[in-house]
């Protein structure tokens, strides 16, 4: 097969696409981890869980609620979805998470692997795992953009600018504002954090709510590209753990980039060797682990 | 107005399991400079972390203006105007110097204003944009006393400050808080360096195996040397 310039720009899309999701993903999870060393295994159910509250305000709470008519429309569920499922995982952290802090990271794993299987667990309950498809996309974002050297699905250019935007918004927040000063001094000594004042528990659930609503963020603009299905996260998870160990676990800039890079090379992947683009990621993981073992990002110590 | 800033009665800590302080008690008026001298292990650090409530747990009284603090969390206490400065300084690595001296929020009226906390401190200006941590130890001890002078906390708990410090570098911190005892500041100072501490103190607290074992005034300090080399070995 003759590899074409055009062939490989689409494919850098593609996956520039995939990345943004990769990287809103594993921002959370860095955020999270950084304050509440806990690896939030449950970051690909809420993904899933984000899209599925998108697509059951569109189809199904009309109904529900006695409107028949009654649509939660993409722009809404952009904005309320993430509200929702940040304000439960708000009540995850306040009622389970909060009472791990003092022991092993272990533990904090098992019990968001354990809420990620229920979570799954009941809309594998109640819906086609092959997918459901979510019709909410705006007809502004239908058809295609031409960017010169190619034709490129309108939606998706939306979802890659959104996401960015909201990735780079995150790192500014946390890297540049005196809000993130909080953050980042609450995640390298949060006792002395206290000792200055500064109400740590309150701003340890808001950020868990954060984290979980990108999470919820992703999942509303992956619906309309993937159909929304229960084992989306689950699939999705898997490959954003490699991310943020390539990445390495706590820095925002190497979540974001990593992310980015990584579907990036996993879209060319597709088109200089196509049985490769599912495990190359795996493999670049290994051979990080094997050169960098705190991530290309991220500290040794 | 109640006589003491602060007052500790029957203080007992615990870290998990290991009993630390037993039945502490003392006093500080405002404006006052008191020390707590003794040996490494004495239950000097675990005295201070008890005002903020950073043990696992306490039992007793410690009160601030007549205002009872155990039982509340420690970004309550903190905001009632105490300036905590931790022994190992606690510099933050992913902060600026200017962030780190700008972390802690204003809680009362009457902090000093970034300028004036520059013009104390020249050096902290020149690297205000250097990550916190690159500071020489001199300069770290100086940044974690500078920033909770911007609170306007009154009270200020100090931890073995001169630790791991040049002569001259000792002297300059000796004389910034003599400065700021003259500012009105009441001042906790938790010390290994007698000589140090003996310039500046109203009072020493002489603390061991978790208790308050002597206490010693200004004027009689000439008169108990005794009893300085007996708990303190020099
Ligand atoms: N985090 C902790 N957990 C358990 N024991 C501790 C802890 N910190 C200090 N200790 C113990 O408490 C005692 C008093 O320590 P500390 O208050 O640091 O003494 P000092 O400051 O006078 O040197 C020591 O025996 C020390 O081993
Ligand atoms: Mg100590």
């Amino acid at each position: 097969m003759e590899i074409t310039l055009q062939a490989v720009l689409a494919q850098v899309m593609l996956g520039l696409n995939n990345g943004v999701f990769y990287a809103l993903l594993s921002l959370g999870l860095a955020v999270i981890f950084g304050l509440l060393n806990i690896v939030n295994f449950a970051h690909g159910a809420l993904y899933m869980l984000g899209a599925f509250v998108a697509l059951l305000g569109y189809s199904y709470l009309g109904p529900l609620i006695g409107m028949p008519d009654f649509q939660m429309n993409y722009w809404a569920a952009l904005v309320v979805v993430p509200l929702v499922v940040g304000g439960l995982g708000i009540l995850l952290e306040r009622t389970l998470l909060r009472r791990l802090y003092k022991v092993d990271h272990l533990y904090g794993l098992l019990l968001t692997f354990g809420v990620a299987l229920i979570i799954q667990g009941f809309f594998t309950n109640y819906f086609n795992v092959s997918g459901t498809p979510y019709d909410a996309k705006p007809e502004i974002l239908n058809g295609v953009v031409n960017l010169g050297f190619m034709v490129f699905p309108k939606y998706r250019l939306w979802a890659i600018v959104v996401s960015l935007a909201v990735c780079f918004g995150t790192w500014f927040v946390i890297e540049r504002t005196k809000l993130g000063a909080y953050l980042r001094a609450g995640t390298e000594n949060p006792d002395l954090v206290r000792a200055f004042g500064i109400n740590v528990p309150l701003m340890v659930t808001l950020t868990y709510g954060y984290g979980v609503a990108l999470a919820a963020f992703a999942g509303v603009v992956a619906a309309p590209i993937y159909s929304v299905s229960p084992v989306m996260g689950a699939e999705m998870i898997i490959v954003v753990f490699a991310v943020v160990v390539i990445g390495g676990m706590g820095s925002i800039m190497g979540a974001i980039v990593s992310g980015l890079l990584l579907g990036m090379v996993e879209g060319l992947t597709k088109v200089v060797y196509p049985p490769a683009s599912g495990t190359v990621i795996f493999l670049i993981m290994v051979l990080v682990l094997l050169v960098k073992p705190a991530g290309l990002f991220g500290r040794e110590n | 107005m109640p006589e003491h800033l602060l007052s500790i009665s029957e203080l007992n800590a615990w870290y998990g399991e290991s009993h630390i302080l037993h039945g502490v008690g003392m006093t500080v008026a405002r404006g006052e400079l008191v020390t707590l001298l003794g040996r490494n292990g004495a239950g000097k650090t675990t005295i201070l972390k008890s005002i903020m409530g950073l043990v696992g747990r306490r039992s007793g009284s410690v009160q601030l203006e007549g205002r009872e603090t155990v039982g509340l969390p420690t970004h309550r206490i903190a905001r009632l105007g105490i300036g905590y400065c931790p022994e190992e300084r606690g510099i933050f690595s992913s902060l600026s110097v200017e962030e780190n001296l700008l972390l802690p929020p204003a809680m009362k009226a009457g902090g000093m204003s970034l300028e004036e906390i520059y013009e104390m401190f020249p050096n902290l200006l020149e690297r205000r944009n250097s990550v916190g941590t690159r500071l020489s130890g001199g300069e770290q001890q100086m940044l974690a006393m500078a920033r909770i002078l911007r609170t306007g906390a009154d009270l200020l708990l100090l931890d073995e400050v001169t630790e791991g410090l040049a002569p001259v570098i000792v002297q300059a911190l000796g004389r910034l808080i003599a400065r700021l005892k003259e500012r009105g500041y009441t001042i906790v100072l938790v010390e290994q360096n007698f000589r140090f501490a003996a310039e500046l103190a109203d009072r020493h607290y002489i603390i061991e195996h978790g208790h308050v074992a002597d206490t010693v005034t200004l004027d009689e300090v000439g008169a108990r040397a005794e009893t300085f080399s007996r708990y303190l070995g020099v």
